[in-house]
């Protein structure tokens, strides 16, 4: 038999990180293995979107590891959903490594840069294994080869205030994956089978006789991934290791982290749970919904109030995580699309402040909302992306935003409460408040002695954040590739659905 | 007499489930950032008796294929322990890394004692 | 330094029999219990004894630093490129049934390499981190 690239591509997405991870631990220049990092960056969407157009045409795609068939073996398993956050991830990161090699050559000493490339591969390893794997311990696995690389990257933070940032997200994150362990090994006591498919097959039948188990198997997975994805009231960690992780970190991890976080929930709900037992009898769908509106207002009146700005977006992300959970809760067609729509256009968005708030610290040193008056007048292009992702947030026409507020609109009118539409509408005003507060001091406001040294950065920091601006509104008009696909996904959990 | 039959014959269980409610009480009642980390080992550890406890049928060989056993324990708990406790051990040493780098920035360990002197700055 | 004379000796002698161990734990680690995580701990635990009696620069002339650091990612890479030969052999990642000339001996080739990559990985990260702490707070 020969060596065939496209039957094995499951693999080799989540090996070729890998293996780009363990030779950037090899080297000490920071540039070369920020190179490094680049070209296995660079394959990793080539990949998904392989994968993404095979799932089209022919249907889930099975790959067993070490070759011994599922339920016994570790399967990989690529369906719509996955796929589609496989190649939000990775289309994500590859846009966004330009941007890293001045950023993390000016925000971190030079013989630690290369670890740093190494432990953001680790990550990215992590990160696509948890979306591509259908075995729920070996998503716990790259759940943690995913966090302990993050709060290594959080730590590498210039300010002081990094390590209790990280520290702080090591307890939580611990007993989060901690949690999901719990919740799995229930499971694995109940059904006798890890693989997520097989469990779901089995969970039916045991419900009759387990029913308790199961429903604390699902409480615990429920905390622990939403202790993952930064749910409304378990969000503490994120703001200040946002806040102070390297900008870069904090771009790649606001856009990627928290959404695979987001899928692994979607899956436990929908593939795993839904199959089996009826969510609508647990209520469990009321009470994300009543958190993620609770996120969705508290969370962003605590940006308004924000000084720092990385952290002023750290909270908004807690704010839009609540949106997309928002969808989950609706556990509806068009909510379901809203949720995974928003979880891609909410990437594009975050990546794109992030990454400008990066150029901003690397101009002009700073990143407090006070020091910066008329930055916006010093660097015309990062800030006009600034003001288009920020649209984009708020959910204005015309924006990625808006379209997954559509659909959440619509999801929530379809259940026939439309208050929940009223809420939806109400918090994006918040929004409007504090992306409003930004511009009216960077344009408006007299320039500061930070803003006076600061203009563009160089090209490629500028690419990665107009590109990313540009595909916000790209994706709020044609809408096939992001709402089309999140359709049929939902679609399939939906179908699956008790 | 059922219940108590039920009870003893789950004594394992109700170790498991001290040892994981106390190592999780350390982690949120103590300020200590290491006796929050030793909290946070027993919460993990507590976990993989969970997971092994059953694994383990009475009478059971280890599961090497012979002709003279009939009954084996369950090798897979072990297998995924042994993957959960070096994660359990790579967590602790990123901790008390982190903790190592904290005590040499600020002097001390202590979480008020960080806390209010970040609020002063 | 003097009053610990039988501690030194006896550790110097005891040093071969635990590496020796290790390597029994190693490679029987197919027919009992053991394997190249137990194996790397004890090897590691080794220097670590040698350290505790010797110094910690002592220890760094038989494991140097660089050493130490280099075989974090060898072993892991040995593992992976295991796994790899698997793949371009023409099975699935990690299938070792290709690497000889029957499946049964190369399962048996693969789980030696994949255990002697766990070997060299447990065994660096376990000094290495002994060293890291070692040296703070001084």
């Amino acid at each position: 038999m020969r060596f065939d690239v496209v039957q094995h591509l499951p693999a080799l997405q989540v090996v070729i990180p890998l293996l780009g991870a363990v030779l950037a631990a090899f080297l000490r220049r920071g540039i070369v293995a920020w190179g490094l990092a680049s070209v296995v960056t660079g394959l990793m969407p080539l990949i998904a979107g392989g994968l993404l157009w095979q799932v089209l045409q022919a249907g889930p795609i099975s790959y067993h590891l070490g070759g011994w068939p599922p339920p016994w073996g570790i399967e990989y398993r690529v369906d719509v959903l996955n796929a589609f956050v496989l190649l939000l991830v990775s289309a994500v990161s590859a846009v966004m490594m330009p941007f890293a090699r001045r950023s993390v050559a000016f925000e971190i000493e030079g013989d630690k840069q290369a670890s740093f490339y190494s432990m953001y591969l680790l990550c990215l390893t992590g990160l696509l294994g948890i979306t591509i794997t259908g075995d729920a311990f070996n998503a716990f696995v790259f759940l943690e080869i995913s966090s302990l690389s993050t709060y290594v990257l959080i730590a590498m933070g210039r300010d002081r205030r990094a390590l209790l940032a990280a520290y702080q997200y090591l307890i939580m994150g611990t007993i989060g994956a901690t949690f999901y362990v719990i919740g799995v090994g229930l499971l694995y006591l109940v059904t006798g089978s890890l693989n997520m498919v097989d469990i779901a097959s089995r969970l039916g039948p045991a419900s009759a006789e387990h029913f308790r188990p199961i429903v604390v198997a699902l409480a615990f997975l429920t905390v622990g991934v939403s202790l993952k994805l930064a749910l409304f009231p378990l969000h503490v960690w994120l703001p200040n290791a946002y806040a102070f992780a390297p900008s870069f970190a904090t771009a790649f991890l606001a856009a990627t982290a928290t959404k695979v976080a987001v899928y692994l929930f979607i899956r436990i709900f929908f593939s795993i749970f839904g199959i089996a037992v009826s969510l609508e009898s647990l209520r469990v769908c009321d009470v994300l919904l009543a958190l993620s509106v609770a996120a969705m207002f508290i969370a962003s009146v605590l940006a308004v109030y924000e000084q720092n700005l990385k952290r002023m977006l750290a909270y908004s992300s807690v704010a839009q995580i609540g949106y997309i959970t928002f969808g989950i809760g609706l556990a509806n067609q068009n909510g379901l699309t809203g949720g995974a729509v928003h979880l891609f256009n909410h990437a594009l968005m975050k990546g794109a402040l992030f990454l400008a708030l990066g150029a901003v610290l690397y101009r002009a040193g700073t990143v407090k909302l006070a020091e910066l008056g008329g930055i916006g007048r010093r660097m015309p292009l990062t800030f006009a992306a600034f003001v288009i992702a920020g649209l984009g947030i708020i959910g204005t026409p015309g924006t990625a935003g808006f379209i997954s507020k559509w659909y959440l609109a619509l999801g929530a009118l379809d259940q026939g409460r439309w208050p929940l539409v009223f809420l939806i509408v109400a918090s994006s005003l918040i929004a409007l408040v504090y992306i409003g507060r930004v511009v009216e001091v960077a344009y408006f406001r007299a320039t500061s002695e930070a803003a006076e040294k600061a203009s563009d950065p160089p090209w490629n920091m500028l690419v990665p954040i107009l590109v990313l601006a540009v595909a916000t509104v790209y994706f709020g008009f044609f809408t096939e590739l992001s709402a089309g696909i999140a359709a049929k996904a939902a679609q399939t959990l939906i179908g699956g659905l008790k | 007499m059922q219940h108590v039959q039920t009870f003893i014959g789950h004594y394992n269980y109700f170790i498991t489930i001290f040892l994981m409610v106390s190592g999780l009480y350390i982690v949120i009642a103590r300020g200590n950032m290491i006796k929050k980390l030793v909290g946070l080992a027993l919460f993990q550890t507590s976990v993989y008796l969970l997971y092994i406890e059953p694994g383990k049928i009475i009478g059971g060989t280890a599961p090497i294929l012979d002709p003279a056993f009939k009954v084996y324990s369950n090798p897979l708990p072990h297998v995924l322990i042994l993957t959960a406790i070096v994660v359990g051990v790579a967590t602790l040493a990123l901790g008390l890394a982190i903790v190592a780098r904290i005590h040499e920035a600020y002097g001390t360990i202590e979480e008020d004692e960080i806390f209010a002197r970040e609020a002063q700055e | 330094m003097k009053l610990d004379l039988i501690l030194r000796i006896g550790v110097k002698f005891l040093l071969p029999f635990v590496l020796l161990f290790a390597l029994y734990v190693q490679f029987h680690g197919e027919l009992g219990p053991g394997g190249g995580f137990q194996a790397g701990v004890i090897t590691a635990g080794m220097v670590i004894l040698y350290a505790i009696m010797f110094g910690v620069e002592a220890a760094k002339r038989i494991a140097p630093q660089r050493l130490v650091e280099v075989m974090v990612p060898l072993g892991v890479l040995i593992y992976a490129g295991t796994g790899v030969a698997g793949l371009l052999l023409g099975k699935n990642f990690l299938d070792y049934s290709v690497l000889a000339h029957d499946p049964p001996h190369g399962r048996e080739l693969g789980i030696f390499l994949v255990e002697l990559g766990v070997l060299i990985t447990v065994s660096g990260t376990m000094t290495a981190l002994f060293y890291a702490f070692s040296e703070r707070g001084r």
